[in-house]
């Protein structure tokens, strides 16, 4: 049996209240809230994120590749999902590869992925902007998903995957130029009439292929770029409309390439064994695979926060910060010297640390972040929680969102480490909260990112 | 193998210190120049009888260059020493062990900073080369976790912690603004102290030591040839220097309400000098308030204050100017300003004036003519990862002398 072994999603902690919008932008917005990524996040470090939750449904599965799908990646020329490997501490014969640039390329690291002999991870993670007061602002967010792929003989299967369909529609719908924030579409009746089209072939496919009907299908999700065509290919399926999915879209907006694997991620946190499952995006093209759930699945989703339960965990950061977490609105940066560029001949000798947040544990039990150069053995720390000890609020250091939140945080067994925290408002803070290290861009310095390890107030979960 | 110490062994013959505070006008060059003249007025030499040469800076330059040039140099060894806050003591403590070998005759420490040229307020590090895991933290925000700290180890109110801290400020702006030399010469009460806005933690801007450029500079001798120079030398009784090795950050067991390297350095000088009970056995102490809750710290860890119970003396008013024991009668980094390389040097310059009864009445610390001892304390780094120097100076020579 072949198919999805672990699963994850990651939505950012913040929430735009759309009806803030028009007030400021002079139209645009809608009801409702979309997610946004900090000013620390970036898709390469959601997508840690959102691979930490699979992982951690997926424990010990030797993972043989990485494939990383994104329309707002960190790097060009640069391949972003080696940040994936080393902060997964993923080991160095581990392939790792970009699919930058279009929504589709997400189901193109999912069926690379399904493709492989080994087990293997896909992950998708997308920040959606757009110019302020437009409809990508209103009706996009950020977000990404994760799932790892592999035969039952790595781990335990939960999804059995089967037939992919693929069908490829070379037309101009959404479009976008290198270097422009904003996306530019064409008359919505045209893309709703070919996706109409696309999408209905697609699925009469799929059923000849994996030798079912409709009616077989518990769960059907339409994700895509174009809302409305997604809305009428599914009403048009012949899968009842009880049967159709309502995704996390409406609550934090589509997360663009993430989208459609964290529709699945979802569904999967919520579905029952036993279920046949077809996933259908429309991207350029249509791409439709059938899934169909194990006995496996219960326990499979016991470790990790759900997508639902992140959706309910958000809280607000208004219209005026996240215009200038985006770079939309330019605000006066901290009257400080910006932070220096990292040398990347230290980063490379300090992966270990700077990435797998790896401490070493000496002989006589205690645990040293960062590592002594000299003594103990490397343990990964990325997943011990903590105890903030002390902590202060500096006003003065620069910081991209003042003020800093600054921790001294003491782990569960043994280790403490003076960090930043983030997620967090500054008057929430106490000593003795919990927290959990999540993986941020710490800033950057002649195109360079600063990568590393913040902790964050545990929200929930397994504590 | 031991540590030795050289008291008794050398003297200061001459000191000088300039104006510290916003020398728009001045660059290091000028600084040094100035300092050193006036060292050498102060011993009746020249720069040719000066055999050897230390200049502590943090970063106004690198090498003996910086005091080579403007001081048209060109026959000596002039050595630049750094070691962050305290560069200026390291100075004036290899100067002292050049002398006390008979390496050389005499040599002169100097300590300079040219603060004020970075664009930035504030002090900002010099940024090394590195994988960008570094703190990123300030130095204030680092110092501030001292306040909920001491608070909660000893069951202080935190408004009264904030009360003492705002007590040291206000004593050492009261002490400051008697001091032609210092940066910040205006008088602050407690009052306006408190209503002062916090930017790190409970700290707001007059808990911090006040950023200046300035320099400061000593002559040393053998003490056997002190005389020669100065009636009234300042004999070295103690130098001691401990640099941790950085683990408090990252041990849990640390509680940020004391400075291992503090208790060490301190126990190694009073070793050195025979001293006993600091409280009464020393005139004065210039200890290094870089934050008001460093000097809450330090007159527990230099052994001035039952632990526990510095925030009550610093209310009791035993610090000031006319208390038990004058701590800071100069203003302290405080009002007098910290231009890092110097305010080591400063701090002697001050045990300079004050022992030998040349400070000015207004500040005149209580014990003069009582006891002859002075400590200086300077420290560079954070809690938990430090170097602590710590000077006793005294105006008694060796018995045969």
């Amino acid at each position: 049996m072949h198919g999805i072994i672990g699963f994850g999603g990651y939505l950012p902690y913040r929430r735009l209240d759309l009806s803030t919008v028009a007030d400021v932008a002079g139209g645009g917005g809608r009801k409702g809230a979309r997610s946004v990524a900090s000013f620390d996040e970036d898709a390469t470090t959601m997508a840690v994120e959102a691979a930490r939750v699979a992982r951690r449904r997926a424990p010990d599965v030797p993972i043989e590749s990485v494939w990383f799908a994104t329309v707002a990646p960190p790097y060009l020329d640069k391949t972003n999902a080696t940040v994936l490997q080393a902060a997964l501490r993923l080991p160095g014969e581990c392939g790792a590869y970009d699919l930058v640039g279009s929504v589709r390329g997400a189901l193109g690291a999912l069926r690379a992925a399904a493709s492989q002999s080994g087990p293997a991870l896909a992950v998708a993670a997308d920040l959606r902007t757009g110019l302020a007061g437009g409809p990508d602002e209103s009706f996009f967010g950020d977000g990404a998903a994760a799932l790892v792929v592999g035969g039952d003989t790595h781990g335990d299967v939960v999804a059995e995957l089967g037939p992919w369909v693929s069908v490829t529609g070379e037309f101009v719908d959404r479009w976008r130029v290198p270097g422009e924030s904003r996306s530019r579409v064409w008359e919505e009746r045209y893309g709703e009439v070919r996706y109409g089209e696309l999408g209905a072939d697609a699925l009469d496919r799929l059923w000849k292929a994996a030798g079912i009907g409709p009616g077989d299908v518990d769960h059907l999700i339409v994700t895509g770029t174009h809302g409305r065509a997604c809305r009428a290919v599914a009403q048009r399926s012949g899968v009842a409309a009880d049967r159709l999915v309502d995704d996390v879209a409406p609550a934090v907006g589509n997360t663009g390439a993430a989208h459609p694997i964290l529709a699945l991620v979802d569904l999967l946190e919520r579905a029952e064994a036993g279920r046949t499952i077809v996933l259908l995006t429309l991207a350029d093209g249509a791409e439709a695979v059938v899934l169909r759930t194990t006995g496996a699945l219960v326990s499979g989703r016991a470790a990790g926060a759900s997508v639902a339960s992140q959706v309910d965990a958000g809280r607000p950061v208004s219209y005026g910060r996240y215009l200038a977490w985006r770079g939309i609105l330019p605000i006066e940066p901290p009257r400080r010297p910006e932070p220096a560029r990292t040398s990347s001949s230290a980063a490379g000798r300090s992966v270990p640390w700077k990435f797998g947040f790896e401490g070493s544990r000496s002989p006589d039990g205690s645990m040293h972040l960062p590592p002594l150069p000299d003594e103990g053995e490397l343990e990964p720390m990325a997943d011990a929680r903590g105890t903030v000890a002390t902590f202060t609020i500096d006003r003065l250091s620069y910081t991209p969102s003042p003020p800093m939140v600054f921790a001294v945080v003491d782990f569960d067994g043994g280790g403490r480490l003076p960090v930043e925290l983030t997620d967090v408002d500054a008057d929430q803070v106490a000593v003795g909260d919990r927290v959990e290290m999540t993986f941020r861009r710490l800033s950057t310095a002649d195109g360079i990112h600063n990568y590393f390890w913040k902790a964050r107030p545990c929200r929930g979960g397994d504590d | 193998m031991g540590s030795h110490g050289i008291t008794d062994k050398v003297a200061i013959v001459g000191m000088a210190c300039t104006k510290f505070g916003e020398h728009w006008g001045l660059g290091t060059d000028d600084l040094v120049l100035q300092a050193a003249e006036g060292a050498f007025d102060s011993a009746g030499v020249g720069r040719a009888d000066v055999d050897a040469y230390w200049l502590g800076t943090a970063q106004s330059g690198m090498s003996g260059l910086v005091l080579a040039r403007p001081l048209r140099i060109k026959d000596k060894p002039v050595t630049r020493v750094e070691n962050f806050c305290a560069s200026g003591s390291e100075a004036l403590r290899q100067a002292a062990y050049a002398v006390s070998s008979g390496a050389y005759d005499v040599a002169m420490a100097l300590g300079v900073e040219k603060l004020k040229d970075s664009g930035f307020q504030g002090a900002n590090a010099f940024p090394v080369p590195s994988d960008g895991t570094n703190r990123t933290v300030t130095a204030a925000a680092m110092y501030s976790m001292i306040v909920p700290a001491y608070a909660k180890r000893y069951g202080v109110d935190v408004d009264q912690v904030k009360q003492a801290l705002a007590r040291i400020a206000s004593k050492n702006h009261a002490n400051g603004a008697h001091n032609p030399r210092a940066q910040f010469r205006k008088e602050m009460s407690v009052e306006q102290l408190l209503a002062m806005p916090r930017i790190a933690g409970e700290l707001s801007v007059f808990d911090c030591a006040g950023v200046a450029d300035g320099a400061a500079a000593a002559i040393v001798v053998r003490a056997e040839d002190a005389h020669r120079y100065t009636e009234h030398p300042l004999y070295v009784k103690a130098l001691s220097f401990v640099v941790g090795d950085g683990s408090g950050v990252s041990d849990p067991d640390y509680d940020y309400t004391t400075f291992p390297e503090v208790v060490l350095s301190a126990q190694e000088a009073y070793r050195q000098a025979g001293i006993t009970d600091p409280r009464a056995q020393l005139a004065m102490a210039e200890v290094h308030d870089c934050f008001t809750p460093t000097e809450l710290v330090l007159m527990e860890d230099l052994g001035f204050s039952e632990r526990g119970s510095a925030w009550k003396e610093e209310l009791a008013g035993t610090f000031e100017l006319d208390g038990e024991l004058p701590v800071n009668p100069d203003g302290g980094l405080k009002s007098f300003g910290h231009p890092v390389g110097a305010s080591g040097l400063r701090m002697m310059f001050e045990a300079w004036l004050q022992l030998r009864g040349e400070a000015p009445d207004e500040r005149r610390i209580s014990t003069y003519g009582k006891r002859n001892l002075a400590l200086t304390h300077n420290l560079g780094g954070y809690p938990g990862e430090m170097v602590s120097f710590v000077s006793i100076l005294g105006t008694e020579g060796p018995a045969a002398a």
